[in-house]
């Protein structure tokens, strides 16, 4: 304070008019500069080697315009990829929001066995996919897995889940609504939390019955967090990929190959990194496609407290 | 409420508390497999063993790859990655909640853009990246893409916003300058924040497998889960069950054991980084 007399006769140009500062973009700096190389810079890169032929017959890469977008699309392996992704979605994207809302709205109690029961459903989250993908290929073993066990005990005939081209993707899939039901569980346990409490008591009082509050207030009112772990489910079925490494390969007959897969062969197995990053453009394209979709057309319908 | 009403709540109660021992069956699947002593392993057929335990399989597998230098390598890169997220992420968090500059809505689309897009999906660009580098095949490589963190930014955004004008007007009289301001004031008030941004930043990176798997060719580099993944590859031809999962059980034990010992923490930490 006692300095502040002097500042004005030093600087008399810049009295009044706010002082342009470095200081937010010397903060930013950091995450700036690494969000620009490792986000920005990968998106319009990969956009632009996606024009170039890279593979082992031209280890120059040369330009080819389109090219490796037409054949991409050409590919019935690509194909099935996608097609593979998007079953994916359908299949473990709903199943797990749904889930999710029923553990919450079971578990959302004071009783002493709700904490246990919640750490049994939430478990899965602190395993590494890798780690989870190894103990399910156990589980699914086609001998000694305990799945073939139980189904035998039942006299039943055993399967062998990943080696069939019908069952490995739904096996798969399975292993993500258990891995991923808890964890959306917290998600839903903390916006019941703020849930209003009188609007529950003026149901009551009118007669409502559970399912009809659900339905009525409480799956309403929670709908930006089932929006919240719907986005998140989406965004982690578009980048599955180690589950496929551990149990299938991909395999049997491509159909669990899924997009990310598909680029990983593509690219670090087949050396087709024109392909490799084509597949990445069209990746990229869908996650954001599905971020604005979820901006512009999602938000602007669901009601905000 | 009526008596059927109720009856149908513990119905359904039940039917969770039995769909969360089947949840439990992957993990007590695993540990059984992993204690098993080598001579009566799974394949026999029964289910039950008789019940003595050995470690033999931990010696085994512990010998038979790299574990220690996995180990190591996972603890330097989780620890790294979070201590320098920990500066981004405050930085950035007290940029975007409490300073007004030209840019500063274009420069939150570039955070925003991490969101939508997660490294996972720009592995092969990224690693291009990192060969123009040179940094292939390091640790470094591991760590770099994820030491900015737009969903650690907008959490201590979100901290910060919450901070009263008048205790940084009244730091500000005392003569603190905007980073003292930051660290005597703002910092203090976010270490929940910082806590529970840390656990979830610990379990994803402690997790995290492809792009290590792509981004290193050599063990003395590789983390516990690219480590793990290859040691399974090249036992499950002979099918050494009681091996691979003792093996595993290794990798995840660390976290496990935290999450059963700390789960409060844990589950608050997560909820709270999913309330925006």
């Amino acid at each position: 304070m006692a300095q502040l007399p002097t500042a004005p006769a030093r600087t008399p140009k810049r009295k009044g008019a706010p002082r342009f500062s470095w200081g937010p973009y010397l903060l930013l700096l950091p995450s700036v500069g690494l969000l620009t190389l490792f986000t920005l810079w990968p998106m319009v890169s990969s956009l632009w080697s996606a024009l170039f032929l890279s593979d082992l017959a031209h280890p120059e890469p040369e330009f080819a315009g389109l090219a490796n977008f037409a054949t991409l699309f050409a590919d019935d392996h690509f194909r099935q990829a996608l097609t593979n992704t998007v079953l994916f979605a359908i299949g473990t994207i709903p199943l797990t929001v749904a889930l999710a809302l029923l553990l919450a709205t079971q578990l959302n109690r004071k009783l002493r066995s709700v904490s246990l029961l919640r750490a049994a459903f939430f478990y899965p989250t602190m395993l590494p996919l890798v780690s989870a993908a190894t103990i399910w290929n156990f589980m699914y073993n086609p001998l000694y897995g305990p799945i073939n066990l139980a189904v035998k005990a039942f006299g039943g005939e055993a399967q062998n889940f990943l080696g069939s081209s019908k069952l490995a993707l739904l096996a798969i899939m399975f292993v993500s609504v258990w891995k991923d039901a808890g964890y959306f569980m917290l998600f839903y346990l903390a916006g019941m939390q703020n849930l209003p409490t009188d609007v529950y008591e003026a149901a009551e009082l009118e007669g409502a019955g559970r399912w009809h509050q659900f339905r009525t207030i409480t799956f309403p009112l929670l709908m930006p967090t089932t929006l919240f772990v719907a986005t998140i489910s989406f965004i982690n079925a578009f980048k599955t990929v180690d589950q496929i490494f551990v149990m299938t390969g991909g395999g049997p007959d491509n159909s669990t190959s899924l997009l990310l897969y598909y680029i990983f062969e593509q690219t670090f197995a087949f050396f087709n990194k024109g392909i490799g990053a084509a597949a990445s453009v069209v990746l990229i394209l869908i996650l954001l496609m599905a971020a604005l979709f979820n901006h512009f057309v999602v938000d602007k319908k669901v009601h905000y407290e | 409420m009526n008596k059927k009403m109720k009856l149908f709540d513990w119905a359904l109660y039940s039917l969770v508390a039995v769909a969360a021992l089947l949840w439990l069956v992957p993990l007590a699947w695993a540990l059984a497999t992993s204690i098993r002593p080598e001579m009566s392993p799974v394949g026999n057929g029964s289910l039950w063993w008789g019940g003595s335990a050995t470690f033999g399989n931990f010696v085994r597998a512990w010998s038979a790859a790299p574990f220690a230098t996995y180990y190591q390598n996972t603890l330097i890169i989780v620890i790294s990655i979070l201590l320098m997220q920990m500066v981004t992420i405050t930085l950035g968090g007290f940029v975007f909640a409490r300073m007004n500059f030209r840019g500063k809505d274009l420069l939150f689309i570039l955070f925003l853009l991490q969101l939508m897009v997660p490294a996972e999906a720009l592995v092969v660009p990224n690693f291009a990246t990192m060969r123009a580098l040179h940094l292939v095949n390091t640790r470094t490589a591991i760590m770099l893409p994820y030491v900015a963190s737009a969903f650690g930014t907008f959490l201590m955004r979100q901290t910060f916003k919450q901070v009263p004008k008048e205790l940084e007007e009244a730091a500000v009289l005392d003569g603190c300058g905007p980073l003292q301001t930051l660290w005597h004031v703002f910092i203090p008030v976010a270490r929940p924040t910082l806590a529970a941004f840390a656990l979830t930043s610990i379990s994803y990176h402690w997790n995290n497998f492809f792009w290590p798997l792509i981004i290193t060719n050599t063990p003395d580099v590789r983390p516990l889960t690219v480590g793990l993944a290859l040691f399974t590859k090249a036992n499950e031809t002979g099918t050494d069950w009681s091996l691979i999962t003792s093996g595993t059980v290794m990798v995840v034990a660390p976290l496990l054991i935290a999450f059963f010992l700390f789960q409060r923490q844990f589950i608050s930490s997560f909820m709270r980084s999913g309330v925006k």
